[in-house]
C-alpha cells in the first residue's frame, strides 16, 4: 500500500508547491487588495476581454525577471 | 543597521546585471507614467479609473494597483504626467506625478519574493515531512521507519539546502567579521540536526530530526519574511514620498527655457523661479522682485524680501514674482547637499544603537554553545566514549533551544505594530524605531511647520469694518501670495464678497494695487503703502488717503497640537519647543501650548547641539520637526517624526514619518512604542520560559524529536499570538 500512498501524498504536495510558484512568478501577490475587488467585477462576465485589453504584465512575466530589477 | 545588510547577499546577483538591466528597464518604462492616486481605495475607483482613461487617445493600457494606491499607464508616446493629471481629475481623483527612477526599487521587491520563494519551498517540505513523522511517532518501526526517515531526508535536505541560505550566508558573513549573531547557532543547528539524522537514517537509528530541520528553517524564515515586509513597506512608502518632488529646473539659454534636472544645473546657469516654485539651486538674483519662504530653511516664519543682488538657497519658496537666478553653487556645493553630509554624520552615530535582538541574541549564542557542548563533552565521559549517543544530545539540545521563538519575538510585534501606526497614518522606517521611542523622556519640537502648520491665520477679522475687509478681499485674490491668500479666506469665511475693484495688479515683493471707487488701493508691505511698520506678522490696506488698516497673522496651529502637548506633558514628558523663529512668534506659541522651555532663533547646528547637549545630560530625545534646519537635530536625536509635509531631508533624517495633516498620532506613536516593547520583552520571557523546561529534558538526553517539535511550533505560536495582542 505504501508504495503508492507514500508517491501520491508527496505528487499532491508537489502539485501545490508548483502552482505556489506559479502564481509568486505571475505577480499575483503583487496588489491582493485589488484583486479581491477585481473578482467582483461584472465587466467580463459574458466573454473573456480581448488579448490586447488584458494586464500586460501577465504576457511579459514569463521571461523571468523583469528588466529594471533592483540588485 | 539592518538596512544595509539585506543586499548583501542575494542582491548581488542582480547588481552584476544592473548597467544592462537599467538600460532596458529605462526604455521599457519610456512609455508608462506612475501615478500616484491617494484617494483610490475603493472598488469602484478600479472601473471608474481604468475605464475612464482606457478610450483616451494614446493610451494603450491603465491599471489601478489599489494596494499601494498607483495608477500605471501606458501609453504610445505621446503624453506626459501633466497631460493625465487632469483627466484623472475629471474622474474625481487627484493625481501625483511619480518618479519612476526613485520607485525602481520598490516596484520589484526581488528579496522579498525570494523569501516568500524559500518559504513556500519549506512549507510544502514541513508538511510532508511531518506527514511521515508522525507515522514514526506512532510507532512505525524498523523497515517502514527507516524507509521513512530515508524519504524525509530525500525532501529534507535540498529543502534545507535552498531555504536556509539566507542564514548559512549571514552566518558566514558573520564569521567572516568575526561576529556571532543570531545566524551562527540557527545555521549550525540546521547543519547538525541534518547530518545526524542522515547518519541515524542509513544506521537504523530511532530518532531522525528531519522534521525539526526543515520547521526551525520555516519559522525563522517566516519571521525574516515580517521583518523584511515591514522594511520594504515602510521603504516603498517613503520612497514615494521622495518620489513626489521630482527635482525639475527651468534653465535659460539663448534658444529660451527648458526644463532640466537640478543634477544637470552647473555654476553660472541662469534659472527661471516661477512664482509658488521652489528655488532648486543655490544662487543670486539678477532680475524680478519678489517675497521667499524662508519656512523649511531657517524656521521664520515671515516671507523676506527678495530683489536684484539677495542670495537665495536651494529649498527656499518664491511667492510672489518671477525671479531670474544665476546659479552660484549646485549638486555637491549647494547648502541642501551641506545640510544633507551633516545629517549623515548624526545618522552614523545613530546606528550604533543595539536593538533588544542583538542583545538576546549575544546573551543566546554563547550560552547555547557552551550547553551544547558540555552536554557533549558530559556523556562523553559518562558512556565512557559513546560518540554518536554523545552527539545526538548535544544536537537535540541545540534543536531544542533554537531560537524560533527568539526570531519571531521581535518581528512579529513590529509587524503587528507597524500596521496599526500605518491605519493612524505613521510610517514607520526603521525597525528599531519602536525600541528607541519607548525610552523617549524628553520631545523637542520644532515651530514653523511641525506645531503650526507654517500658514498664515488672520487674527480678529470681526474688529475691521465690513468695507475695508471687503476691499482687501478683492486685492488679495488677486495673489498667491500666503497672507493675501489667508486674507481672502477669512473674509470668504465670513461671508463676505469682493468690492468691485479694478485694474488689480500684484508689485512683486510689495503688494497689489487697484482703483476703487475711483480712490488708488493697496495691500501690501507697510512701507509700500504709507504706514509704519510693525513688529507682528501683519498686511496693511490703505483706500486712498484714508488711514491704514493693518490685518495682524498669526501662524495657524496644526490640528492636534494642543492636545498632544497637554497630553506629553501629563505622561510627565520634558517638553522643548526649539526655532529658528523671532522670539516674540516663539514666546507666543511656547505660552498658548504650555511648552516651559522654548529658545528662539536657532540656527540648525544650535539645534543639533541642544539635542546633544539633552542627550549629553541623559535624556532620552524625541526631536519632531519638519525643515531643513531641523534636519541635523532629527537625526542627532535618539529618534525622531517628521510630518509628511516636511522637506525630503528631513523626512530621510527620521524615522517615523506622520502622513496625515494632524499630529496627534505621535502620541499613539509613544503609546505603541510603549506596548511594543513590553510584548517583546514578553515574547524573549516565553522562549526562555520554554527552553528552562525543555532544555533539562535534552540534557539528559530524553529528548525525542516529538518533544522538539512540540516545543517549537507551541513557542512559535504562542509568541505571535502575544504580538497580535497590541491594541
Amino acid at each position: 500500500m505504501l508504495i503508492y500512498l507514500v508517491p501520491v501524498s508527496l505528487g499532491l504536495g508537489l502539485l501545490g508547491l508548483g502552482a505556489f510558484v506559479w502564481t509568486l512568478r505571475h505577480r499575483q501577490y503583487e496588489d491582493p487588495k485589488g484583486d479581491a475587488a477585481r473578482i467582483l467585477s461584472d465587466r467580463w462576465d459574458d466573454r473573456p476581454a480581448p488579448a490586447d485589453e488584458r494586464p500586460a504584465r501577465a504576457r511579459s512575466d514569463h521571461a523571468g525577471p523583469t528588466p529594471g530589477d533592483r540588485g | 543597521m539592518a538596512m544595509t545588510e539585506a543586499p548583501g547577499g542575494i542582491g548581488c546577483i542582480g547588481c552584476v546585471t544592473a548597467p544592462a538591466a537599467q538600460g532596458k528597464g529605462a526604455a521599457a518604462a519610456e512609455n508608462e507614467i506612475v501615478l500616484a492616486v491617494p484617494g483610490a481605495d475603493c472598488a469602484a475607483c478600479i472601473p471608474q479609473l481604468e475605464e475612464g482613461l482606457t478610450p483616451l487617445p494614446g493610451i494603450r493600457e491603465a491599471r489601478v494597483n489599489l494596494s499601494l494606491r498607483r495608477l500605471r499607464v501606458r501609453h504610445d508616446g505621446s503624453l506626459t504626467p501633466e497631460d493625465l493629471i487632469p483627466e484623472v481629475a475629471r474622474l474625481g481623483y487627484e493625481a501625483l506625478p511619480l518618479d519612476l527612477v526613485a520607485l525602481s526599487g520598490t516596484e520589484n521587491d526581488r528579496i522579498g519574493r525570494d523569501l516568500v520563494m524559500r518559504l513556500g519551498v519549506a512549507f510544502f517540505a514541513m508538511m510532508n515531512v511531518m506527514l511521515l513523522s508522525v507515522a514514526v511517532w506512532s510507532g512505525a518501526g524498523d523497515a517502514t521507519r527507516d524507509i521513512f526517515h530515508l524519504i524525509s531526508g530525500a525532501i529534507a535536505i535540498p529543502t534545507v539546502l535552498f531555504s536556509g541560505q539566507p542564514f548559512f550566508r549571514s552566518a558566514w558573513a558573520g564569521v567572516k567579521r568575526g561576529r556571532l549573531g543570531m545566524d551562527f547557532p540557527i545555521s549550525l543547528a540546521l547543519v547538525l540536526a541534518t547530518s545526524i539524522s542522515i547518519f541515524e537514517s542509513f544506521n537504523g537509528g530511532h530518532h531522525a530530526y528531519f522534521d525539526a530541520a526543515v520547521m526551525l528553517t520555516f519559522f525563522l524564515l517566516g519571521g525574516r519574511y515580517l521583518d523584511h515586509r515591514t522594511r520594504a513597506a515602510a521603504r516603498s512608502a517613503a520612497q514615494e514620498l521622495a518620489a513626489l518632488e521630482v527635482p525639475r529646473a527651468i534653465r535659460l539659454t539663448d534658444e529660451g527655457q527648458e526644463t532640466v534636472n537640478v543634477s544637470d544645473l552647473a555654476v553660472g546657469d541662469l534659472i527661471s523661479v516661477r512664482p509658488g516654485a521652489r528655488v532648486p539651486a543655490d544662487g543670486e538674483v539678477v532680475e524680478g522682485e519678489s517675497e521667499i519662504d524662508r519656512s523649511l530653511l531657517t524656521g521664520e516664519s515671515l516671507p523676506a524680501r527678495a530683489a536684484r543682488g539677495c542670495v537665495v538657497s536651494a529649498g527656499e519658496v518664491n511667492l510672489t514674482g518671477p525671479l531670474t537666478v544665476r546659479v552660484t553653487a549646485a549638486g555637491k556645493d549647494s547648502s541642501l547637499a551641506r545640510m544633507a553630509a551633516l545629517v549623515a554624520v548624526a545618522e552614523e552615530a545613530r546606528s550604533r544603537y543595539t536593538s533588544l535582538a542583538d542583545r538576546a541574541a549575544r546573551a543566546y549564542s554563547p550560552l547555547v554553545h557552551t550547553l551544547s557542548f558540555s552536554a557533549f563533552a558530559y556523556w562523553m565521559w559518562q558512556t565512557s566514549g559513546d560518540v554518536r549517543f554523545a552527539i545526538n544530545i548535544s544536537a537535540a539540545t541545540l534543536i531544542i533551544t533554537c531560537p524560533c521563538a527568539l526570531g519571531l519575538a521581535v518581528p512579529a510585534v513590529v509587524t503587528a505594530a507597524s500596521g496599526k501606526l500605518f491605519k493612524k497614518g505613521l510610517l514607520i522606517k526603521s525597525g528599531t524605531a519602536l525600541e528607541r521611542l519607548a525610552q523617549v523622556d524628553t520631545v523637542v519640537f520644532d515651530k514653523t511647520g511641525t506645531l503650526t502648520l507654517g500658514a498664515p491665520e488672520p487674527l480678529d477679522l470681526g474688529a475691521h469694518d465690513a468695507e475695508s475687509l471687503s476691499v482687501a478681499m478683492a486685492l488679495a485674490q488677486g495673489s498667491s501670495h500666503p497672507l493675501a491668500l489667508a486674507l481672502a479666506k477669512g473674509a470668504a469665511e465670513r461671508g463676505l464678497r469682493p468690492a468691485p475693484v479694478s485694474e488689480v495688479r500684484e508689485v512683486p515683493g510689495h503688494g497689489i494695487e487697484g482703483v476703487w471707487q475711483d480712490q488708488r488701493v493697496r495691500l501690501g508691505r507697510a512701507d509700500w503703502v504709507g504706514a509704519e511698520v510693525g513688529e507682528v506678522t501683519a498686511t496693511t490696506l490703505r483706500i486712498g488717503a484714508r488711514e491704514p488698516v493693518t490685518f495682524a497673522f498669526a501662524d495657524a496651529l496644526r490640528p492636534g497640537a494642543e492636545g498632544l502637548v497637554t497630553a506629553l506633558a501629563k505622561q510627565g514628558l520634558e517638553l522643548h519647543l526649539v526655532s529658528g523663529d523671532v522670539a516674540p512668534a516663539v514666546e507666543e506659541l511656547a505660552g498658548r501650548l504650555g511648552i516651559p522651555a522654548w529658545t528662539a532663533g536657532a540656527k540648525p547646528e544650535e539645534k543639533a547641539a541642544y539635542v546633544k547637549a539633552l542627550a549629553a545630560r541623559g535624556r532620552k530625545v524625541l526631536m519632531v520637526g519638519d525643515g531643513l534646519n531641523d534636519t541635523a537635530a532629527l537625526a542627532e536625536a535618539l529618534v525622531s517624526i517628521s510630518p509628511a509635509s516636511a522637506l525630503d531631508a528631513a523626512r530621510a533624517a527620521s524615522d517615523i514619518v506622520a502622513l496625515g495633516r494632524d499630529i496627534s498620532p505621535v502620541e499613539d506613536a509613544l503609546r505603541i512604542a510603549r506596548q511594543a516593547v513590553r510584548r517583546m520583552r514578553e515574547n524573549f520571557a516565553l522562549s526562555a520560559a520554554y527552553n528552562v523546561v525543555s532544555v533539562p529534558v535534552a540534557l539528559i538526553g530524553l529528548a525525542t524529536p516529538l518533544l522538539a517539535a512540540l516545543a517549537m511550533s507551541v513557542s512559535s505560536v504562542t509568541v505571535t499570538l502575544n504580538a497580535l495582542r497590541l491594541k
